[in-house]
C-alpha cells in the first residue's frame, strides 16, 4: 500500500518537476528520482521480507558502511592509492608519449593506431592471471593489469588528438618558422587535450576495474576485489554493496575531478563558450 | 593495400620481440631443468619449448591453441572451442538483452521527458562507474534462488554493453536534423510516423559506433562473471583454472581466443553494417 502510494506520489512529483527548464529543476529530477529508487528499494526489501541474502535494504548498506570504515579504508588504500592511482598514471602518461613519438612517423602510425583501438576493445583484464605471474600476488600485478588497460585508449585519443590541427593554424606556425618542437608544444599538444582528457576519464573507469578484476585472481587478503569476491562467497552482501558504494563514488568523483581539471586547462575549447 | 603494409610490418615486429623476450624470460628456468655441462645455446633452445613457461612464445600458443581446438572432441571440457562457444553463447545472449533493452530505454527517454529528465543523467554517471565489480555479487545470489548457467553471465554481459547502446541510441534518434522535422510537422506526421522514418534511420550511425563498442564489453563481462562461480566453464574458467595451477600456456592460448572473439564480434558488426548501407543505397 505504502509502496503503491509512494510510487504514485514520487511519479507525480518527478512529472511535475520534469516540466520547467530552470537549473534547479533539472539537477533536482534526478536526484528525486535517485531518492525515489533508494526509497522504492528499503520499503520493498522491509515490506516484502526480501531475504538479505538477495538484496539487502539500503538502511543496511548504510550501517555496514558506518561499522566497517576501517577496512573499507585500507581496502581503498590497497587498491585505489596503490594499484589504480600509479598504474593510471604510468599507462596514460606512457601512452601519451608513444602517441607523440609515433607523431613523427606517418608509416609507424598507420601500422600502430588501428592495432591500438582493436586492442582497446580487447578483454585486456584477462591478462591478470600472467600478470600475478610476473608480478607477484601484491599491488604491483594489479597496477601492471592496470597499465596495459590505460596505455591502449590513451594512445588512440592522444594519436586522434594530435592530427586535429586545422591547416590555418598550422600554416601560421609555419609563417613564424616554429620548428617541430615548437609547433608541437605550442599548437598540436594543447589542440590535443580535449582528446587527452577524454582518454584520462575513459581511463579512470577502466583502472578500477581492471584493478578490482585483477584481484579476483589472487590477491593479499586486502583490497576491494578481493573483499567484493569473498564477502560475496560468504554471502555477506551489506560489506559487498559498501565497496561497490566506495568504487561507485571513486568513480564518479574521479570524473567529476578530471572534468573540473580539464575545464580549467581547456578553457579556450570552443565547447565551453 | 598500402594500409595493410604499416599494420603487417607492425605486427612482425611485435611477435619479433615476443620470441625474443621469450628467451631472457625463460632463461632461469631452463637452465634448472638443464645439464650441468649444457652450452648456452642448449639452454637458449630450451627456453623455447618448456611446459610451464614464464612467457610462451607465440609457436607454443598458436600450437597450444591448434591442439586444444581441434585436438578434442566439442563436449570434452578439455577443448578449447567448447569453452569459447559457451563464452560466445553467453556474451551473445547478453548482448541480444541489452541491445532490445537499451533501445526501449532510448525510445522512451527521447519521447518521454521525465524520463530524460530523471534517468539521463544517471545513464551518463554511469560511465563513471565501475559496473562490472557487482559481477560476483550478482553471480552468487542469482545462484542461490537456484539460477544459475549462462543467464546469471548474460545478464552481467548485457548489464556492461548496456550503457553504450542506450547513450548511442539517445543521441542517435535525437541526431536528425531539426529542418527535416519541422518539416514532417508540416505534414502533419504523427510522433510514430517521424520515428519511423525519421529519427530511427537517421540513429543508425550511432547505433553501430555504440554496437562496436557494446560486442566487446559484452565479451568481458561474461569472462569475468565467469570467474566466481569455481570455474566451471568459459574462457573466464579457463583463465582462472591456469591460473591456479600455473598452465600458462592454457592462459595465454584463452587469451588470444578472447581476442579472436573480440575482433570478431567488431567485424561482424561492421559487415551487418555494410550489408545496411548497401540496403540504403550508400548510406549509413
Amino acid at each position: 500500500m505504502l509502496l503503491v502510494l509512494s510510487l504514485l506520489m514520487g511519479g507525480v512529483a518527478l512529472v511535475l518537476l520534469a516540466r520547467g527548464d530552470a537549473a534547479p529543476r533539472r539537477i533536482a529530477t534526478p536526484i528525486v528520482f535517485g531518492l525515489l529508487v533508494l526509497w522504492l528499494w528499503q520499503l520493498a526489501c522491509v515490506g516484502y521480507h526480501v531475504p538479505f541474502v538477495l538484496l539487502p535494504p539500503p538502511s543496511d548498506i548504510g550501517v555496514a558502511i558506518a561499522t566497517h570504515l576501517p577496512m573499507l579504508a585500507a581496502d581503498f588504500r590497497q587498491t585505489v592509492l596503490r594499484s589504480v592511482i600509479p598504474g593510471w598514471l604510468i599507462g596514460s602518461g606512457a601512452g601519451l608519449l608513444a602517441a607523440i613519438a609515433l607523431d613523427g612517423s606517418p608509416f609507424l602510425r598507420r601500422g600502430v593506431l588501428p592495432l591500438g583501438s582493436l586492442v582497446s576493445a580487447m578483454p585486456i583484464v584477462g591478462i591478470a592471471p600472467i600478470m600475478v605471474m610476473w608480478f607477484g600476488f601484491d599491488w604491483q600485478s594489479k597496477a601492471a593489469v592496470v597499465v596495459a588497460m590505460t596505455f591502449f585508449p590513451m594512445l588512440v585519443n592522444a594519436g586522434a588528438g594530435l592530427v586535429q590541427t586545422g591547416a590555418m593554424e598550422a600554416d601560421l606556425m609555419r609563417t613564424y618558422a616554429a620548428g617541430y618542437r615548437t609547433t608541437l608544444l605550442k599548437l598540436r599538444l594543447p589542440s590535443a587535450l580535449p582528446f587527452v582528457f577524454n582518454a584520462l576519464k575513459l581511463n579512470a573507469t577502466l583502472a578500477l576495474i581492471g584493478a578490482i578484476v585483477a584481484e579476483f585472481f589472487g590477491t593479499p587478503i586486502v583490497g576491494m576485489g578481493f573483499r567484493i569476491s569473498t564477502e560475496a562467497a560468504r554471502l555477506d552482501l551489506g560489506v559487498v554493496w559498501a565497496e561497490i558504494f566506495v568504487a561507485a563514488a571513486v568513480g564518479t568523483l574521479s570524473f567529476a575531478l578530471l572534468s573540473l581539471l580539464e575545464r580549467a586547462v581547456t578553457f579556450w575549447h570552443p565547447s565551453y563558450h | 593495400m598500402p594500409r595493410v603494409v604499416p599494420l603487417l610490418c607492425v605486427l612482425a615486429v611485435v611477435i619479433a620481440v615476443w620470441f625474443a623476450a621469450s628467451v631472457p624470460m625463460n632463461w632461469s628456468q631452463a637452465q634448472a631443468l638443464a645439464d650441468d655441462n649444457a652450452s648456452w645455446t642448449d639452454i637458449a633452445a630450451a627456453t623455447q619449448s618448456l611446459d610451464r613457461p614464464l612467457l610462451p612464445t607465440p609457436a607454443q600458443v598458436a600450437g597450444n591453441m591448434v591442439t586444444t581446438l581441434v585436438g578434442y572432441p566439442i563436449t570434452s571440457p578439455r577443448s578449447l572451442l567448447h569453452h569459447a562457444l559457451v563464452t560466445t553463447w553467453e556474451s551473445l545472449f547478453g548482448f541480444v538483452i541489452s541491445l532490445a533493452a537499451g533501445i526501449v530505454l532510448a525510445i522512451g527517454i527521447v519521447h518521454v521527458r521525465t524520463l530524460d529528465r530523471a534517468l539521463m543523467p544517471w545513464l551518463v554517471a554511469s560511465q563513471a562507474i565501475p559496473v562490472l565489480a557487482i559481477a560476483p555479487m550478482v553471480v552468487v545470489v542469482l545462484g542461490n534462488i537456484g539460477l544459475t548457467g549462462v543467464l546469471p553471465k548474460a545478464l552481467i554481459a548485457g548489464w556492461l554493453s548496456f550503457f553504450p547502446i542506450a547513450t548511442g541510441m539517445v543521441k542517435g534518434l535525437r541526431s536528425s536534423d531539426v529542418m527535416q522535422r519541422d518539416l514532417l510537422h508540416t505534414y502533419n506526421a504523427t510522433t510514430a510516423q517521424v520515428f519511423a522514418k525519421l529519427r530511427w534511420p537517421a540513429s543508425m550511425s550511432f547505433l553501430f559506433p555504440a554496437m562496436k563498442v557494446a560486442a566487446p564489453l559484452a565479451l568481458v563481462g561474461a569472462i569475468v562473471a565467469e570467474l566466481p562461480t569455481g570455474a566451471q566453464a568459459g574462457l573466464g574458467a579457463r583463465l582462472l583454472t591456469g591460473s591456479y595451477y600455473g598452465l600458462t600456456l592454457q592462459i595465454w592460448s584463452a587469451l588470444l581466443m578472447a581476442a579472436l572473439l573480440a575482433t570478431l564480434a567488431i567485424g561482424l558488426v561492421d559487415a551487418a553494417q555494410a550489408v545496411l548501407v548497401r540496403c540504403r543505397g550508400g548510406r549509413l
